[in-house]
């Protein structure tokens, strides 16, 4: 089922540090979004807070999903509603294999349904081929002494097997070489449909020549500064975010200083 | 303990019931030379073995009490009984065994086991054991496996050969109290070269009120056999304190391979004080897996004492303390000759207060080369409430060694259980596939049927919990 997130004059921050400072966001099913911005902008946070990570504190604004109260959800239920989240930095579970693991991910989403086995192995097999992942990994423990592009593999192979409606990569292209970069992408268009949609955050633009985006955001200090469609992508390579820290940081000091001279 | 955290208990404990106390035969409460005379004279004892327990009950009264480990100050030797036979004769089929008897061991699964898997099977209720079978085939080839009473009668030799000579009674309190009053447990004798490919099981079941069980087993591997014994203990849970103080001793003789299994699931008012431990001569390989779920208290180090060249020891102990519970538990391995070898692996959970303690001891004596070992133990704490205790203590006294040793002590990220239920899993869900996680390179030693056992408490432990 597709989705339609509205985000609302978000506000949150962790260890009350404020980081998100009311930011708005719209995406429908079937778009792909991409978020852009400079090193501690709160792209991140803005990820783990729409999964819900309880380190971080939402402070104001709101999260629709389809209309309905969506920060309410506990993180199972936001991932049962079909929200997934590829991990910058995904943790290491020992003593839990990638095949029981991702059984359990799937057999969740059935409401209690029997799976087939069989057809699990199967689509597993075939989706790690496509990643061109080794077969092996089906037994090893989850992320175990796994590299950093071994790693980045697994989150977008657990997101072609759980099949998601909507997906958050946060930061999924760091750290890889381009051959894997490839291989990530490929895996992320091989879902794009009308029932998928996608918020790929990222620092770089690379990535995005693999996945074309519907629409392009830059974030800047906690909100969004500025939207457009993927030419945007390239106005930024030819300008770099000293062009965004210029325009809109100059912009915020001056409104700080209109602010505090009131 | 209050009505209502009792109640929580039993929905937690499956095996908490208890049918009504119908012994044969019950020596009053207390501890006594009567006692002793009584329960031997039931018996029908030889004298040796009669003057043998007056000498440990002697040893006992003059032992103290241990001043680490536990806290035991709570145990009253006064309240409990220390005999009751729940039936004149033990049986050899289970149509023979008194109904609530049968009914208990029925519950635990014990007949089917017998038929699915196992080589033979000893029951024991509160002192007797009820039941002994073993399959034709191995008894045919001269493996016995019998409760140490009938071995006292009919294989007197091999008894006074090797009886109490791993553990004197001499060794500890326990140890001397088990030597005076012990009742029921295993013999197990494997000759020569015979393999016993599937397991022999014995399972022990406490079913009377503040009751002492102290069942004695003694597992004698000839040369170049193998063999492996599972011990599994339930018991009621009741208001007052229960006792298990069981002595094993093993002789794995040269080239001989015994592994010995004890899933411990003991009701939370059992105190378990064990002392287990193993000989191993010349290329002989002993291997304890140690799992102890349950009791209020345990201790519980099992021991190798690698006096043959080539002899290699192994202690799997895996412990979870929850609530009220103290889990002091370890492994011992003392290096007495040249080219042996020992692992010791120890992985402990502590949960709603528990309090899980490493405690274990490697030891090298003088002028030997040529020895190896590694210690391991991991802890996993799960709330802020709980706690784990390391006491490693090494005794190295040569200098041609490798020793190893790590300690980890690690507690549930919130990252972890984060990252597993942005897959969808419950946070209780998630705990447990991390507890589950933590344990699977122990549990995948087990046989299937006991891995899956394992799992199944400690899924129990993590989810059984009333909010």
């Amino acid at each position: 089922m597709a989705h339609h997130l509205q985000v609302r004059d978000l506000r949150a921050g962790i260890a009350g540090k404020p980081i998100l400072d009311g930011l708005n966001l719209d995406i429908h099913p079937g778009e792909i979004h991409a978020l852009m911005g400079p090193n501690g902008s709160g792209k991140s946070t803005l990820a783990n807070v729409l999964m819900g990570h309880p380190s971080y504190a939402v402070t104001g604004g709101s999260v629709l999903l389809d209309g309905e109260d969506y920060l309410a959800l506990k993180p199972s239920e936001r991932a049962l509603r079909g929200v997934f989240l590829a991990f910058q930095y995904p943790v290491e579970i020992g003593g839990v294999t990638v095949g029981k693991f991702l059984k359990r991910a799937i057999e969740l989403r059935g409401n209690g349904k029997g799976m087939n086995v069989t057809a699990y192995i199967k689509e597993l097999r075939e989706a790690m081929d496509f990643m061109e992942m080794d077969q092996v990994f089906i037994n090893r423990y989850l992320n175990q002494g796994f590299s950093g592009g071994e790693k980045k593999r697994m989150e977008v192979l657990q997101m072609l097997m759980l099949k998601p409606s909507l997906a958050i990569l946060d930061e999924t292209d760091s750290g890889l070489d381009i051959d894997a970069l490839k291989v990530v992408a490929r895996g992320v268009n091989r879902m794009r449909g009308p029932g998928f949609s996608a918020l790929i955050i990222t620092h770089y633009q690379r990535i995005l020549t693999q996945i074309v985006p519907d629409y392009v955001h830059i974030m800047y200090k906690g909100r969004i500064v500025t939207s457009g469609g993927k030419d945007l992508v390239e106005t930024l390579e030819s300008r770099g975010y000293d062009w965004i820290k210029e325009q809109y940081g100059i912009e915020e000091e001056a409104n700080e200083r209109a602010v505090s001279s009131r | 303990m209050s009505e209502q955290s009792q109640a929580v208990e039993i929905g937690e404990y499956q095996h908490g019931y208890h049918f009504p106390d119908e012994s044969v035969f019950k020596t009053r409460k207390g501890l006594n030379e009567d006692i002793v005379n009584a329960i031997s004279h039931r018996k029908q004892e030889p004298e040796w073995m009669r003057q043998y327990r007056l000498r440990a009950l002697a040893a006992f009264r003059r032992k103290a009490m241990p001043n680490w480990g536990a806290d035991l100050s709570d145990i009253d030797f006064d309240a409990l009984y220390y005999y009751a036979a729940p039936q004149e004769q033990q049986s050899r089929r289970w149509e023979d065994v008194p109904a609530n008897i049968k009914e208990t061991f029925e519950r635990i699964g014990i007949p089917e086991a017998e038929r699915k898997f196992l080589a033979g099977v000893g029951a024991q209720y509160d002192s007797e054991m009820v039941y002994h079978s073993i399959k034709e085939d191995l008894s045919r080839q001269g493996v016995i496996f019998t409760d140490p009473e009938t071995a006292v009668r009919e294989h007197p030799d091999l008894v006074k050969q090797y009886f109490g000579t791993v553990i004197p009674y001499l060794d500890n309190k326990f140890a001397a109290l088990n030597s005076a009053v012990w009742s029921g447990g295993s013999f197990v004798y494997v000759p020569k070269g015979v393999r016993v490919d599937v397991p022999l099981q014995a399972y022990f079941r406490i079913n009377a009120r503040s009751f002492g069980q102290f069942e004695r087993t003694l597992i004698i591997a000839d040369e170049g056999s193998f063999v492996h014994y599972i011990e599994g203990c339930t018991a009621p849970i009741y208001a007052t304190e229960s006792l298990h103080s069981a002595v094993v001793e093993i002789i794995a003789l040269p080239g001989s391979r015994v592994r010995y299994t004890t899933i411990q699931n003991w009701s939370s008012d059992v105190y378990n004080l064990v002392t287990k431990r193993a000989v191993a001569h010349k290329d002989a390989i002993v291997e304890w897996v140690d799992g102890n779920l349950g009791s209020k208290r345990t201790m519980k180090y099992p021991s190798i004492y690698l006096v043959g060249e080539g002899a290699h020891g192994e202690v799997l102990s895996i412990a979870f303390a929850g609530k009220g519970q103290e889990q002091d538990t370890g492994g011992k391995a003392v290096h007495a000759a040249n080219h042996t070898s020992s692992v010791i692996t120890a992985k402990s959970i502590s949960k709603d207060g528990g309090v899980a303690s490493y405690r274990g001891l490697l030891k090298v004596n003088e002028g030997l080369h040529d020895v190896r070992s590694r210690v391991v133990c991991d802890a996993l704490i799960l709330d802020e409430t709980s706690r784990s205790n390391t006491y490693p203590y090494m005794e190295i006294n040569s200098d041609d060694v490798s020793i190893e040793h790590e300690a980890r002590v690690s507690r549930i990220s919130e990252d972890q259980l984060f990252y597993l239920m942005s897959r969808g899993m419950s946070e209780q869900e998630a705990s447990l596939m991390i507890v589950s996680g933590f344990l699977d390179p122990l549990v995948k030693q087990l046989p299937m049927e006991y891995a899956v056992e394992l799992n199944r408490l400690i899924e129990l432990e993590m989810t059984g919990t009333v909010g």
